[in-house]
C-alpha cells in the first residue's frame, strides 16, 4: 500500500508531463483530420444514432423506464454507451500502449505508469467532450417529450460516478498493459472479451428489464459485474434523474480500490522487465 | 565526493522464448497465477560486478567492442535500467543522450514536440520557452519548426533531439554514440558543445566507437569486455590495450583466411583469373612476417614487414626475377619493384629456395593492403604470377590521410602558439622515434578486393605498377627505381 502511495507521488512529480502527453495525445489525435477536435462531438453522436436505429426502431424495447418511447429509449442509450466507449477504449489503448510508446521506456528516464494514466485521461477528456451533447440531447427531449424526466439535483453527484469509473478503468489499464508486454494474446483477447462484457452490462437495456428482473441468474450475474454499477450510477443521476444505489456504488468503489492497487502492484513487479521486453 | 558512483553493478538481462511465453500463458491460465509463470527461461550478463567512480567535471569515455555492456552501463547509471544487484549514486542532474529525439511524436509539429521531449528530459515548462529559442538556433531548424515532426529528415529530426538533450543543461551528461549519424557540419557543433561542458566543469560519461575522439576528449577511459570493466585510466593507454586486443582478434581472422588461400588445393577459379604463369619456377608457399620474423597480417604504420616466398624450380634456371607489388583496396599501386629494377642479375637457380623483401618501414596509412608476388623471366614472361592473393591490414589510431605515409616532423616558430598533442599523443612520424608496437583497426574498408585494370600475363610486377598508375592522378606517385 505504501508503494502505491509512493508512486502516485512519483505521478504527481510528473504532472506537468501527464499533462502535456495528454495535450499532446488529444491534439495529434484528430491532426490532419478536415473536422479535427469536432470528430470529438460526432463519434458519440454518430453511435448514439446508430443505437437509436438498431435498438430503437428495429428491435424496439418496451419498458416502464422510458414509458415505451423511443426517443427517451435513445437518450437512455447514449447514457450508457458514452461511459461505456470511455472503459473500452482506454482498456484496449491501455493494453498497446508500452509497446507504442517503448522507445521512451527504453530510452528515456520515464515513470512508465505514466502512460496508462495518459491513456485513461486523454479518453476520459473524449468522453467529458461528449458529455454537452448528451446533456443537449436530454434538454431537447425534455422540452418535445411530455414524460421524459427532467434535470434534477442529483446530476451534481455525475463527478461521483465518474472518479468511481477512473479508478476502475485506471487500476485495469495498469493490469493490461503491464501483462501484455508479457503475454501478447491478452490484446486479442480483450477485444472479445469487451464485446461480451458491453452485453452483460446494462447498457442497451435497463436493469428493471422483465427478462433481467425474473431471472435471479442473471441478476446476480450482473450485479457482480463493476461496470454494471458503475452504468447504473450514470443512468439514476443523468437519466432518471434520482440518488445513485449508495450501496452496490461504494462496493463497487471499494472494488475499483482494489483493482487499483492490484494493477498497479502487478504493473510494479514487472516494470523493469519492460524496457527488455516492449 | 564522486559525480557518478557505480558499485559493484550486475546487470542481468532475462530473455523469454516465444515458445515459453506461449506455455507460461497456458499454464498461467491454467493455475491462475500469472506472476508465477514469469520467470525468465534463459539469463544474460550484460554487467558483471562494475565498480566506476567518476569525479565531477571529469570526461569520462567508455570504449569496448559492441555487446560488451557499455550502453547498459549508461542506462543503468541513468536511471532507465535498474542494476540487478549493487548501487548507482549520481550527483547533480542527469541527461542522456541515448537516443536522439526519442518520444518525438511524429504528428505535432517540432515546437510542441520540443516541449514536450524538453519536459521529459527534466525542464520545466518556463525553461523550455526560455530556452526555445536558442534549441532552434542550434538546431538550424527555424524555418522548419511548425511542420509536423513526421515531414522532418532524419538529420533534421537528429538535429532537433540533441538540441533539446543538450539544452537541458544536466550536470551530468550521458551520451552513447549518437554523434555518428550527424552530418559533417552538425557532429564539430555537437562537439564544441561538449567541449563547453567539460569548461564548465560538469561530467560526462562518453560511450564511443569513435576512438579517436575518445582519446582526444576524454580525461579518463574505461575499456569493457563481457560485462567486465578491464582496464580503467589515462586515454591513451586503454585505448592502445584495447586496440591490442582487438588486434589479436583480427590476426586470428587473418590466419583463418589465409589458411585457406592454399595454393594447391584452394582459389580453382580464382585461379586462372589471379594466377598465371608456366610454372618453371613456382612460388610454393608465401608468409608475412615481422621484422623479428613473427607471422602476423596486421601492421602498424611504422612498423616493417618481411615479404618471405619458397620457391622451386624443378630444372635449372639461369634467367629470373622475383617481384613484388603493394595494391590498397582501391586498387591504387602503393609500391612495386623487382630484382631487375633494382640491377640484381640472376646466375642461376635449381630445387628449392627461400626469397625475403625486408621492408624496414611500411609507411602506409590504415587499409586492407594486397599483394602481388612474381617470379617472372627478364623480358616479362612469366613463371608463376600471383595477383592480389595475400593481404594485410595497416591499422593505428592515427588520422592522416593519402597512401604512403612520408616521415615528417612539425616545428613552428615562437611566434606561432601552438599545443603540442596530449601526453601519449600520436608520436609524428620521424625516423628516429622508436617503433609503434602493433596497433588494432580503425577502418577497414569496406570493399574487399579491387577490380584491378584487366592485365595481360607477360608484364613484370613494375610494369603492372606502372600500368596501374593513372596519368594526373597525383596519388599515384609512385618511386619505382627507388634501391635500398
Amino acid at each position: 500500500m505504501i508503494k502505491v502511495v509512493e508512486n502516485l507521488k512519483v505521478l504527481y512529480r510528473y504532472r506537468v508531463l501527464v499533462q502535456s502527453l495528454i495535450s499532446r495525445e488529444l491534439k495529434a489525435r484528430y491532426r490532419g483530420t478536415v473536422l479535427g477536435f469536432l470528430w470529438s462531438f460526432i463519434n458519440p453522436l454518430l453511435l448514439m444514432i446508430i443505437y437509436t436505429i438498431v435498438f430503437g426502431f428495429i428491435i424496439g424495447p418496451r419498458d416502464p423506464a422510458f414509458g415505451d418511447n423511443r426517443v427517451l429509449y435513445a437518450l437512455f442509450l447514449f447514457c450508457g454507451v458514452l461511459p461505456w466507449s470511455w472503459f473500452s477504449s482506454s482498456s484496449i489503448e491501455s493494453a498497446n500502449i508500452l509497446m507504442i510508446q517503448g522507445n521512451l521506456i527504453k530510452k528515456v528516464l520515464f515513470p512508465a505508469e505514466v502512460l496508462p494514466v495518459v491513456v485513461v485521461t486523454s479518453n476520459f477528456i473524449h468522453f467529458l467532450f461528449g458529455l454537452p451533447i448528451l446533456l443537449a440531447a436530454k434538454l431537447l427531449i425534455i422540452l418535445f417529450v411530455p414524460q421524459a424526466p427532467p434535470f434534477s439535483p442529483y446530476l451534481v453527484l455525475l463527478p461521483l460516478v465518474m472518479f468511481v469509473q477512473f479508478v476502475f478503468s485506471l487500476g485495469f489499464g495498469f493490469l493490461i498493459s503491464s501483462l501484455t508486454v508479457h503475454f501478447r494474446d491478452i490484446k486479442d483477447i480483450l477485444s472479445n472479451l469487451l464485446t461480451f462484457w458491453f452485453f452483460a452490462t446494462p447498457i442497451i437495456y435497463p436493469m428493471t428489464f422483465p427478462a433481467v428482473q425474473n431471472s435471479n441468474l442473471f441478476r446476480f450475474f450482473l450485479n457482480l459485474n463493476p461496470m454494471t454499477h458503475i452504468i447504473q450510477g450514470y443512468h439514476d443521476t443523468l437519466f432518471a434523474g434520482r440518488p445513485p444505489d449508495w450501496l452496490h456504488l461504494g462496493g463497487t468503489l471499494l472494488f475499483a480500490l482494489l483493482l487499483f492497487w492490484a494493477g498497479h502492484t502487478v504493473f510494479d513487479r514487472l516494470r523493469d522487465s519492460f524496457p527488455e521486453e516492449v | 565526493m564522486y559525480a557518478i558512483d557505480v558499485d559493484n553493478v550486475t546487470r542481468i538481462y532475462q530473455k523469454y522464448s516465444a515458445r515459453h511465453r506461449f506455455q507460461t500463458f497456458k499454464s498461467a491460465l491454467l493455475k491462475g497465477d500469472f506472476l508465477r509463470a514469469l520467470r525468465p527461461d534463459e539469463l544474460v550478463t550484460a554487467l558483471d560486478g562494475v565498480n566506476l567512480k567518476i569525479e565531477k567535471g571529469q570526461t569520462f569515455g567508455i570504449i569496448g567492442e559492441n555487446g560488451s555492456g557499455k550502453s547498459t552501463l549508461l542506462k543503468v547509471v541513468a536511471g532507465i535500467a535498474k542494476p540487478s544487484s549493487g548501487r548507482v549514486r549520481t550527483q547533480g542532474k542527469v541527461s542522456a543522450l541515448i537516443e536522439l529525439g526519442a518520444g518525438f511524436h511524429p504528428e505535432i509539429t517540432g515546437r510542441e514536440n520540443v516541449t514536450i521531449n524538453g519536459i521529459m528530459l527534466g525542464l520545466s515548462k518556463k525553461e523550455i520557452q526560455q530556452k526555445f529559442d536558442e534549441i532552434v538556433r542550434f538546431a538550424e531548424l527555424e524555418e522548419f519548426i511548425d511542420a509536423p515532426v513526421k515531414t522532418y529528415s532524419s538529420g533534421m529530426y537528429m538535429r532537433l533531439g540533441f538540441s533539446v538533450a543538450i539544452n537541458v543543461n544536466p550536470d551530468i551528461l550521458l551520451i552513447d554514440e549518437v554523434l555518428a549519424v550527424g552530418d559533417a557540419s552538425f557532429v564539430p557543433k555537437c562537439l564544441d558543445r561538449i567541449d563547453d561542458f567539460r569548461r564548465r566543469k560538469k561530467t560526462i560519461l562518453f560511450v564511443s566507437h569513435d576512438l579517436p575522439t575518445v582519446a582526444k576528449i576524454c580525461d579518463k577511459v574505461a575499456w569493457m569486455k563481457g560485462g567486465k570493466l578491464m582496464m580503467v585510466g589515462e586515454p591513451k593507454r586503454v585505448v592502445d590495450a584495447y586496440l591490442q586486443d582487438v588486434t589479436v582478434k583480427q590476426e586470428e581472422k587473418f590466419e583463418e583466411r589465409s589458411k585457406t588461400i592454399d595454393l594447391e588445393q584452394k582459389f580453382e577459379e580464382e585461379r586462372r583469373e589471379n594466377r598465371w604463369g608456366d610454372r618453371a619456377v613456382e612460388i610454393k608457399k608465401v608468409r608475412l612476417l615481422s621484422l623479428k620474423g613473427v607471422e602476423k597480417h596486421v601492421f602498424a604504420p611504422e612498423e616493417g614487414m618481411v615479404i618471405e616466398m619458397e620457391v622451386e624450380s624443378p630444372a635449372l634456371v639461369k634467367d629470373f626475377v622475383f617481384g613484388v607489388g603493394v595494391f590498397n583496396s582501391q586498387g591504387v599501386a602503393c609500391y612495386g619493384t623487382n630484382t631487375s629494377l633494382e640491377d640484381y642479375v640472376p646466375v642461376s637457380f635449381r630445387g628449392r629456395g627461400k626469397v625475403a623483401c625486408r621492408i624496414g618501414r611500411l609507411g602506409l596509412i590504415n587499409g586492407t593492403y594486397y599483394l602481388d608476388l612474381a617470379v617472372h623471366k627478364k623480358d616479362g614472361y612469366p613463371f608463376d604470377y600471383h595477383r592480389n592473393l595475400y593481404s594485410f591490414l595497416v591499422s593505428s589510431t592515427d588520422r592522416d590521410e593519402g597512401i604512403a605515409r612520408l616521415p615528417h616532423d612539425w616545428s613552428f616558430s615562437p611566434k606561432i602558439r601552438i599545443r603540442p598533442p596530449k601526453t601519449g599523443g600520436k608520436a609524428r612520424v620521424n625516423p628516429s622515434t622508436p617503433r609503434h608496437e602493433c596497433r588494432g583497426l580503425l577502418r577497414v574498408n569496406p570493399e574487399p578486393r579491387f577490380s584491378s585494370p584487366p592485365l595481360k600475363a607477360g608484364l613484370s610486377v613494375g610494369e603492372r605498377v606502372k600500368k596501374a598508375e593513372t596519368p594526373g592522378n597525383p596519388k599515384n606517385a609512385v618511386k619505382k627505381n627507388k634501391k635500398r
